[in-house]
């Protein structure tokens, strides 16, 4: 696998990592800024995603249609996404373009216009987006249960409250892009076919000149766990359950993330087997480690009909308490083949691997090579997940209910 | 890159393209039947067999399909669509021909009865999920709208009835009749090793008895209409928007394909700044979606229900703008510039050109590279474009809204 990562780090603080990835026609990045809704005020939640939205209607030289007009004419594939710690862009073009993309979102996050006239087509965008939220009844699911499992504010969902979207002004836009888009902090990450001593030259000229700031901190309010249900007209009762779990920076990690392996992944994995395939009590049902930077969580779903859910969520409750009497043999070496060949087809996207390795830089101020992370995976054994499970057996559930009617949660009962 | 083919003596099939430099190889089977295949009574059942391939074989159990899946490291799945069923896996190079192993048996499934009525319940809950999330079934239905009778306008996932009522029996029937050797092409990309693809294919596949699988291929009449659906509980308004486009073995389709990014494509586009940009709906699209004898341009609309009168008759000014005076030529080259990088993209990962190389074979015979798509595109002409604005006029379509409002002004 590819060995090498490059590295570096301006004196203003931001960091450049490339991955070379020379068997590809295409180039990828990943430019992450602390902006992200953790940031923000408690009254102004929203606010990062509103900043996002607004820092793409022009930049720099160009107005919000040149700036489009001209990404496409790059052929830039792309994307923002807004989590708890970042504001976040991403794209992939053919190598060739590499740059000049890079060159027009150097403008993004340093000269964003932030357009008076353009604030309430923004704003209703994003009251749009919230709306959109209330009729998918699993994505509401799963951001209620995140919000109720982190401690505030990790666990905000980043399209914020229809009053507080209201209450947004142009003013508190500016001074979140003042007080969070600063080189320090931002991370840059590239993958795919492109020249590193062009990349971290070009890097240097965009961004040498961006003046740091200092991090504002962040207070913590403790996780309102609990078990909640949501009255929701559908068909479907819709579960989340949430345990805690250790962050990626952890050097438990790779067994916490080894166990939600076995739990849900392949078809083969527990939750799949036990809730669909024994028992046809579900269309989708899974388990994904999440992590935050000092926090981790497993997070798990299912729907079914009404009459139904109580012995769907019986028999998840089920399958996580059984899992803290270990993992079998078979079972990890299923995981380990589905990681291994996993990994090896990343290599085929440069879109993974500048994200992938951006988050490695905030989760671990490094990135990880494809050939550590496969090291890691291999060094996992049934001893040493099982004894992270005995002393970290899932409990302290939070458990959400979307639906037609309450369920009872009874953990220990199979 | 190249481009390998051979067919067994039983008329099944293999086509590949063999890219030395690829990490991975994909494989999948793709069978040529979906829901036009199926008589009302069978509503559903092409999906349904999907699942039941999973089920289990002569030789395996389902627990033992999916632990070997993994075992291997593979990335599959299965999917349906109203013409197409394919079965399909990314592995490493030295697994090629387990999985393929794998995959042939499972298009054999021991359709066993415990199983079927254990996974009939997957399916209805399958439904019901679609019944409860966006666009709560405006997609299917606006077919049946635009399509009438004609097969085209049939359901692939069925109803809670049609599912409800199938016998395995019926399943065993129409297994026997589509799942025949000269109605299923192998395709597989990447790192392909052909020679063993083709000796693994006569392995586990040279036994299928052949068999006759005929589509009746009558050209569809669209419709024009304006439904509403209420949906009380709902909070947005979801409208689908179908009107004719090129088919599938139609040259018009490049242009169509270009068309629908100027007008439609999610950002930068005509129906982009008309709409998404101004915040006036959550998201609006178009794009060109062919079949075997029949396309369609589909349009696509998300907005608050207060402003959906609005904002079709915006769609609907914009459209008629569009047949009146054209595109410009920087739009063509903006279309151009993004679609092409797009191909290339998505050509990067065997398993994206997987899916390419199986639509070309099923609906063409015909191979076409990245390269030949991309030359395609690039000798597209304004007048092409207009050409086709002119064959399949946007303005004149079905269009199907479920929204909380009883009422919805149709556009004039």
């Amino acid at each position: 696998m590819n060995p090498t990562i490059h590295c570096e780090t301006y004196a203003n603080g931001l960091v450049l990592l490339a991955e070379p990835m020379p068997w590809l026609e295409s180039a990828a990045f990943t430019l992450l800024t602390p902006a992200g809704c953790a940031h923000e005020p408690d009254d102004r939640s929203g606010l990062s995603e509103f900043t996002c939205e607004m820092t793409l209607r022009g930049a720099g030289s160009r107005d919000s249609r040149q700036f489009i007009l001209d990404l496409d004419h790059l052929g830039v594939e792309r994307s923002d996404s807004v989590t708890d710690a970042h504001i976040g862009y991403s794209g992939a073009t053919l190598s060739g373009n590499l740059l000049r993309a890079l060159a027009i979102y150097a403008d993004v996050v340093r000269a964003p216009h932030l357009p008076d006239d353009q604030l309430e087509a923004s704003r209703l965008a994003l009251l749009q987006d919230l709306r959109a939220v209330e009729d998918e009844p699993s994505e509401k699911t799963m951001l209620e249960l995140r919000r109720r499992h982190y401690p505030d504010p990790w666990g905000r969902p980043p399209q914020g409250e229809v009053a507080a979207v209201e209450a947004i002004t142009l003013e508190d836009i500016r001074r979140h892009v003042a007080g969070h888009f600063h080189p320090n902090g931002t991370i840059l990450g590239v993958a795919g076919n492109f020249s590193w001593p062009a990349l971290k030259d070009a890097v240097g000229e965009w961004f040498g000149d961006w003046q740091p700031a200092p991090t504002p901190a962040i207070v913590e309010k403790p996780a309102a766990r609990q078990i909640v249900h949501l009255p929701y007209e559908s068909s479907q009762t819709h579960i989340g359950v949430a345990y805690p779990s250790v962050p990626y920076r952890h050097p438990d990690y790779f067994q916490a993330w080894g166990a939600v392996g076995v739990l849900s992944g392949g078809m083969s994995a527990r939750l799949f087997t036990e809730v669909r395939e024994r028992r046809g009590l579900c269309y989708t049902v899974y388990a994904v480690h999440h992590t935050v930077r000092d926090y981790g969580g497993v997070f798990c779903y299912s729907a079914t009909s009404a009459e139904r859910a109580q012995e769907t969520l019986d028999v998840i409750l089920a399958e996580l308490t059984r899992l803290a009497q270990g993992v079998e043999e078979e079972e990890l070496a299923r995981l380990k083949a589905r990681i291994k060949s996993a990994l090896i087809m990343q290599q085929e996207s440069s879109s993974a691997r500048s994200g992938s390795i951006a988050r490695d830089f905030y989760h671990l101020g490094r990135a990880r090579a494809l050939d550590e992370l496969a090291r890691l995976v291999d060094g996992l054994t049934c001893q040493s997940i099982n004894q992270y499970l005995r002393e970290h057996p899932p409990s302290d559930f939070t458990v959400v209910t979307l639906g037609p009617e309450k369920l009872e949660v009874r953990i220990g009962v199979s | 890159m190249e481009f390998l083919r051979t067919t067994l003596e039983n008329g099944l099939e293999i086509v590949a393209e063999c890219n030395g430099e690829a990490h991975s190889t994909a494989v999948g089977f793709f069978v040529n039947t979906g829901a036009r295949d199926e008589s009302p009574d069978l509503a559903g059942v092409s999906h349904f067999l999907e699942h039941m391939a999973f089920k289990g074989t002569a030789r395996r159990s389902a627990d033992d399909v999916n632990r070997e899946f993994d075992e291997m490291g593979a990335q599959y799945n299965a999917c349906t669509s109203e013409e197409h069923t394919v079965f399909f896996a990314s592995v490493l190079p030295e697994q090629q021909d387990r999985v393929l192993g794998l995959l042939a048996d499972i298009l054999r499934p021991a359709l066993r009865e415990e199983d079927f009525r254990t996974e009939k319940q997957v399916i209805l809950e399958e439904i019901r999920m679609y019944e409860d999330q966006p666009p709560f079934g405006a997609d299917e239905k606006c077919r049946a709208a635009h399509w009438g009778s004609h097969p085209l306008g049939q359901s692939v996932l069925g109803s809670l009835e049609s599912v409800g009522k199938l016998s395995v029996e019926a399943m065993r029937a129409y297994l026997d009749a589509r799942y025949v050797p000269g109605n299923i092409a192998l395709v597989a990309a990447g790192r392909v090793d052909f020679d063993l693809l083709a000796r693994s294919a006569r392995r586990y596949c040279g036994a299928w008895e052949p068999g006759p699988a005929q589509r009746t291929v009558e050209p569809p009449v669209h419709r024009r209409g304006f439904h509403v659906l209420r949906k009380e509980s709902a909070t947005q308004a979801y409208a689908v928007q179908m009107a004719a486009g090129p088919t599938a073995t139609d040259d018009d389709r490049y242009a169509a394909k270009l068309l629908a990014a100027i007008v439609g494509d999610e950002t930068g586009s005509r129906l982009f700044w008309e709409l998404t940009d101004r915040g006036l709906a959550e998201s609006a699209s178009m794009g060109h979606y062919e079949f075997e004898g029949a396309g369609l341009m589909i349009t696509y609309l998300c907005c608050d229900p207060s402003i959906a009168a609005d904002n079709l008759q915006r769609i609907l000014d914009l459209y008629r703008r569009v047949e009146s005076e054209g595109v410009a030529q920087a739009e063509l080259e903006q279309a151009k510039n993004k679609v092409s990088s797009r191909i290339v993209l998505s050509g990067e990962r065997p398993r994206g050109r997987l899916f390419v190389v199986g639509g070309d074979w099923l609906h063409r015979r015909q191979y076409r590279s990245v390269r030949a798509d991309l030359d395609a595109l690039a000798a597209i002409t304004l007048d092409d474009v207009t050409n086709v604005v002119a064959k399949y006029p946007l303005s004149s379509a079905t269009t199907l809204i479920v929204s909380p409002l009883e009422k919805i002004a149709p556009p004039r």
